[in-house]
């Protein structure tokens, strides 16, 4: 890894050949406030202080980096797991939330709109939106809506509207198209607080730069835990946004391995699993593409029409509720099924840092089918 | 004033496009852009629809390339695109569609399309095929002036004009860089939002036009939420042409077969074409 790849994006939103801003012109003009806005408060240390505040006295900052003796003791490696599930809202989505709403606010927005696909980020959103006393829409796809009941409950206690959307295959990806057609008709009264790190150009920074306390924290954790800093790190990658969130600290440290996992579903074929990276591996479908405002690896049949994903993933997390008492999203839980197929080839004085993205609480009527 | 006809190298030759918009000039006459999603409900019905909106006087027919995430777009076009896509109508059978409408009709042919179907086929490959099978421009939703450097050189030198998109949010000197990428006509976006059938116009529209008006000679298009004869004689007084695309895809859903959508078809467009003709009375050519 070299510095440039920290100091990415680049003045045209470009992380090497990825990114950029491919958008209808009617949001170019807001992009661009956006990223002069975000920038001027990036700078500003007023911003950053309320900012410290809030993600103290408000999500629960800095989480532990708890070391998982059982699980130590029945894998090999030594594993600290970086407690993002005990923020506020169950997830890390609550940094990056925090973060946007405050630009938010500061750009005299009154109106929060978000995608959510499991519902964190959902709920996260509807949580600051309360806190902020501003008005929340939240997309989410139909079928997400059904998996995800307590969720959408959730959010309306907190005041937010939940849309449900038909279009598509009912799931996250329709669900971010709808909130792009939101933010494109209301755009000049409404900021739409994207949870992932995708999407045009300042987003993908931003989502970055406000999960990167992660990763900062983490470090500073294990080298006063252990004196020295681990060696590899494992996070779920769907968005990517809580790996990003705990790599970016560690992206110069030559001797870290990082490890994103991504959900594999049911099979290799396009359509059955959620690789959007692991072509290597043999996942077929993922190429180079533009959907949703950015350049990316996307899903995809060879004439470039966007495919549905699948997933799931519930072993692993009867083994970290069985051994250390903590049940987690089935996003980490890919994760952690990762690190488990991973650590019988490490050895006894291995560093690893495992990032539990968020809690289960929200899966459990899911993972009681399994049971 | 800024012109843009010295910022890029003139296409070879003068496009289908460009000289049908000298003619309405010249006729000192309203235009009519007709959007359809090709291969809704199958290619051989876009076909014929062509030939029959070409009849009725459409005098440039947009050709939507289906995709599975049109997020600029409102539901009558989504759906429109899904029930292509389900149809199994891909960029290479547009493209096919295209050479076919062309060896039976001279109507200008513009391809509208999402970026990732275009970029997947690669960008040379498409314009190379588009040019080939007799396509006249190409518009891209999702691609502004700045990602489009390779892109904007690569389809002029195929002989095909670049059309971008101007909308009320752009910035004068946006409105700028817009034009001087553009070439056959401007798409100017009526209102901020997706495409989709409206009632009235936004109030804001003339002041929208007079700001391009000062950075382009291009002739205009206004689009998104045109479907009524009155909308279209508004404009009449204001651009050079009128688009209408969600109307016309809803005249297909709504038709009982795809000989009712061709009569639907061509008798909504003969209705809005009359309306430009005689609309409130017409700028001074060259204004």
């Amino acid at each position: 890894m070299t510095t440039a790849v920290k100091t990415w994006p680049d003045v045209h939103g470009r992380f090497g050949p990825y990114g950029g801003r491919y958008v209808p012109e009617t949001l170019v003009a807001p992009l661009e406030e956006l990223e002069q806005a975000y920038a001027a408060a990036r700078a500003d240390a007023t911003f950053q202080g309320e900012l410290d505040e809030l993600l103290r006295n408000f999500a629960g900052r800095p989480t532990p980096l708890q070391f998982a003796s059982r699980l130590t003791e029945h894998l090999g490696p030594r594993i600290y797991i970086k407690r993002e599930d005990l923020l506020h809202t169950g997830a890390h989505k609550i940094n990056n939330c925090l973060g946007q709403a405050l630009l938010a606010k500061r750009m005299g927005k009154r109106r929060i709109i978000a995608e959510t696909g499991a519902g964190q980020h959902g709920v996260a959103t509807a949580a600051v939106a309360a806190r902020f006393g501003m008005e929340c829409l939240v997309y989410m796809g139909t079928e997400d809506m059904e998996r995800q009941r307590l969720n959408v409950s959730r959010m309306k206690l907190m005041g937010a509207e939940v849309v449900g959307v038909n279009a598509g295959s009912r799931t996250l990806k329709d669900a971010i198209n709808e909130a792009m057609r939101d933010w494109v008709t209301n755009v000049r009264t409404t900021h739409y607080l994207l949870g992932s790190v995708l999407g045009a150009h300042p987003y993908p920074q931003m989502v970055r730069d406000f999960h990167k306390v992660i990763g900062e924290e983490a470090r500073r954790q294990i080298l006063q835990a252990e004196g020295r800093l681990p060696d590899l790190l494992v996070a779920c990658v769907g968005g990517g946004s809580n790996a990003i969130g705990l790599f970016h600290a560690f992206l110069e440290d030559t001797g870290v391995k990082m490890l994103g996992v991504e959900a594999g579903g049911r099979g290799y074929q396009l359509g059955e699993h959620a690789a959007r990276l692991a072509e290597a591996m043999g996942f077929t479908g993922a190429r180079p593409g533009v959907l949703q405002g950015t350049y990316t690896y996307v899903l995809q049949t060879a004439d470039g029409q966007i495919a549905t994903t699948h997933s799931v993933s519930v072993d692993a997390a009867g083994t970290l509720a069985r051994l250390e008492g903590i049940i987690p999203a089935l996003e980490s839980a890919h994760a952690l099924a990762a690190l488990i197929a991973r650590a019988p080839r490490m050895r006894r004085d291995e560093i690893v840092i495992f990032n539990l993205s968020g809690r289960g609480d929200k899966d459990m009527e899911i993972i009681a089918r399994y049971l | 004033m800024a012109t843009n006809s010295t910022a890029l190298p003139k296409t070879p030759a003068t496009t289908r496009i460009q000289r049908r918009f000298e003619e309405l000039g010249r006729r000192s006459e309203m235009g009519l852009v007709a959007f359809l999603t090709a291969g809704d409900p199958s290619l051989e019905a876009t076909e014929s629809f062509v030939l029959a909106l070409d009849d009725a006087g459409a005098d440039v027919v947009e050709l939507g390339v289906p995709f599975s995430d049109p997020l600029a777009d409102g539901p009558a076009i989504q759906r429109s695109s899904e029930r292509a896509l389900r149809a199994g109508a891909t960029l290479p059978g547009v493209l096919d569609l295209v050479a076919s409408i062309r060896r039976k009709s001279d109507v200008p042919l513009v391809l509208f399309s999402y970026y990732n179907p275009v970029l997947q086929m690669g960008v040379e490959r498409f314009a190379r095929r588009a040019a080939d099978a007799g396509a006249d421009g190409v518009l891209i939703t999702d691609l502004t002036p700045e990602e489009a450097g390779e892109y904007r050189r690569t389809v002029r030198a195929h002989g095909l004009d670049t059309i971008f998109l101007a909308a009320p949010t752009s910035t004068d000197e946006r409105l700028a860089r817009i034009a001087e990428a553009s070439s056959g006509f401007l798409y100017v976006i009526s209102r901020t939002g997706v495409t989709g059938a409206r009632e009235s116009l936004p109030e804001d529209l003339p002041a929208l036009i007079r700001r391009v008006r000062r950075v382009s000679r291009l002739p205009i298009a206004v689009g998104f939420g045109i479907s009524l004869p009155g909308q279209v004689s508004i404009l009449g007084g204001l651009a050079d042409a009128a688009v209408v695309g969600s109307a016309l895809v809803q005249e297909i859903e709504q038709a009982s077969s795809v000989h009712a959508a061709r009569e639907a078809l061509g008798a909504r467009v003969r209705v809005l074409k009359h309306a430009g003709k005689t609309g409130m009375s017409r700028r001074e050519p060259g204004a």
